[in-house]
């Protein structure tokens, strides 16, 4: 049947999102931000969850902002507990690994050397790497699931 | 050859043990997706209460479930997954022929020897792969043995033989491969395998 041209409009618009996320997934793992473990997740989405990446991604956010309070206010004591540091980051970098967010992951194997060698000043710059690389991990993983629910809002599917 | 459950369905029941949420989603995931039914519990403590290992009188106990398998982390604070696999394989233990898998980040050594000394079906590198599942999945399915030595040689069957987790092993359990969706696709999974098999020792 003749498609009106708001059904054109909108068939281009889904077309552009997808080539968009396309893209975007790409250089995000091209940048190192996500690797293969990533992927793995998104294998495991299906129609009976069709949430469980944003749902597990959520579950890091969350347990993430609480982590980096926990290593904030440790290192912030008079005499730092250098084994509380340590099973901190080891959660983290566990977490991290868990949902293939690479970068933050790296930025633990790092954070675990300096505790091991109880220095306060390089944990300290560690932890602010750490959180500096979270916030772009959450950043571009937001921008990422909001390509996706513009797609699902064009009527589309996303291109996996 | 399938082995019987219980229940007489040829579903698994696996007991899944991690503090980590983010992990514990993820395993469960796994798990649904290679049609087992799962167990997520958040310490060891509460896998004993669950087991009805934990000594209590007037503990809950089974919910009549039969566990197949216990897929455990290995750093939990409280009792570590080691010291649950010690628990649940004790002499005295009524559970200890339930096959327990350790999971872990961190490949050491020392830690796996001494996971597999004390009984450890198996000790696997997280994050942990659907192809590991599947592999698992087979493994328990195809009977493990009820005598140590038994298990032991096929172990090391698994070891010797490289092609032993593609298609010989899922040949023979073709029937249950239909509900394993979605498949990874094949070379991730051949180059990832033999990488755990090595990490096991």
């Amino acid at each position: 049947r003749h498609r009106s041209r708001r059904e054109q409009a909108q068939i281009m618009e889904v077309g552009q999102l997808q080539r968009k996320f396309v893209d975007y997934t790409a250089s995000l793992f091209c940048e190192g931000f996500l690797d293969a473990q990533f992927t793995q997740l998104q294998q495991l989405q299906d129609e009976s969850n069709p949430d469980f990446v944003v749902e597990v991604v959520s579950l890091f956010f969350e347990d993430t902002e609480k982590l980096l309070n926990d290593l904030t206010r440790a290192l912030d004591q008079q005499i730092v507990d250098f084994k509380k540091v340590d099973a901190h980051v080891h959660q983290l970098k566990g977490s991290s690994s868990s949902i293939g967010a690479q970068r933050v992951r790296n930025a633990c194997i790092a954070f675990r050397n300096f505790c091991e060698e109880q220095n306060t000043d390089a944990c300290s710059k560690c932890l602010q790497q750490v959180k500096q690389e979270y916030s772009l991990a959450k950043n571009k993983l937001d921008t990422l699931f909001r390509l996706e629910q513009q797609i699902a809002e064009a009527g589309g599917a996303v291109p996996m | 050859m399938t082995r019987r459950v219980s229940c007489g369905s040829e579903e698994l029941h696996v007991l899944a043990v991690d503090d980590s949420n983010v992990d514990r989603k993820v395993i469960e995931k796994l798990l649904r997706i290679s049609s087992c039914k799962v167990t997520a519990v958040d310490s060891g403590s509460r896998a004993l209460q669950y087991l009805g290992l934990d000594g209590e009188k007037n503990s809950v106990g089974f919910d009549g479930l039969k566990v197949n398998l216990i897929m455990t982390d290995y750093s939990m604070p409280g009792m570590t997954g080691y010291e649950l696999l010690k628990k649940i394989k004790q002499k005295s233990s009524a559970l200890r022929e339930i096959p327990v898998v350790i999971m872990s980040s961190e490949k050491v050594l020392a830690r796996i020897d001494r996971c597999l000394e004390e009984g450890a079906e198996e000790f696997l590198m997280k994050p942990v792969k659907l192809s590991d599942v599947k592999r698992l999945k087979s493994f328990i399915l195809r009977g493990e043995g009820d005598e140590h030595g038994k298990k032991q040689t096929q172990k090391r069957k698994l070891e010797d033989d490289p092609s032993s987790a593609s298609s010989p092993l899922s040949s023979s359990t073709s029937s249950l491969s239909d509900d394993l969706s979605p498949s990874p696709p094949p070379s991730p999974s051949s180059t990832l395998q033999p990488l755990s098999k090595r990490n096991r020792l």
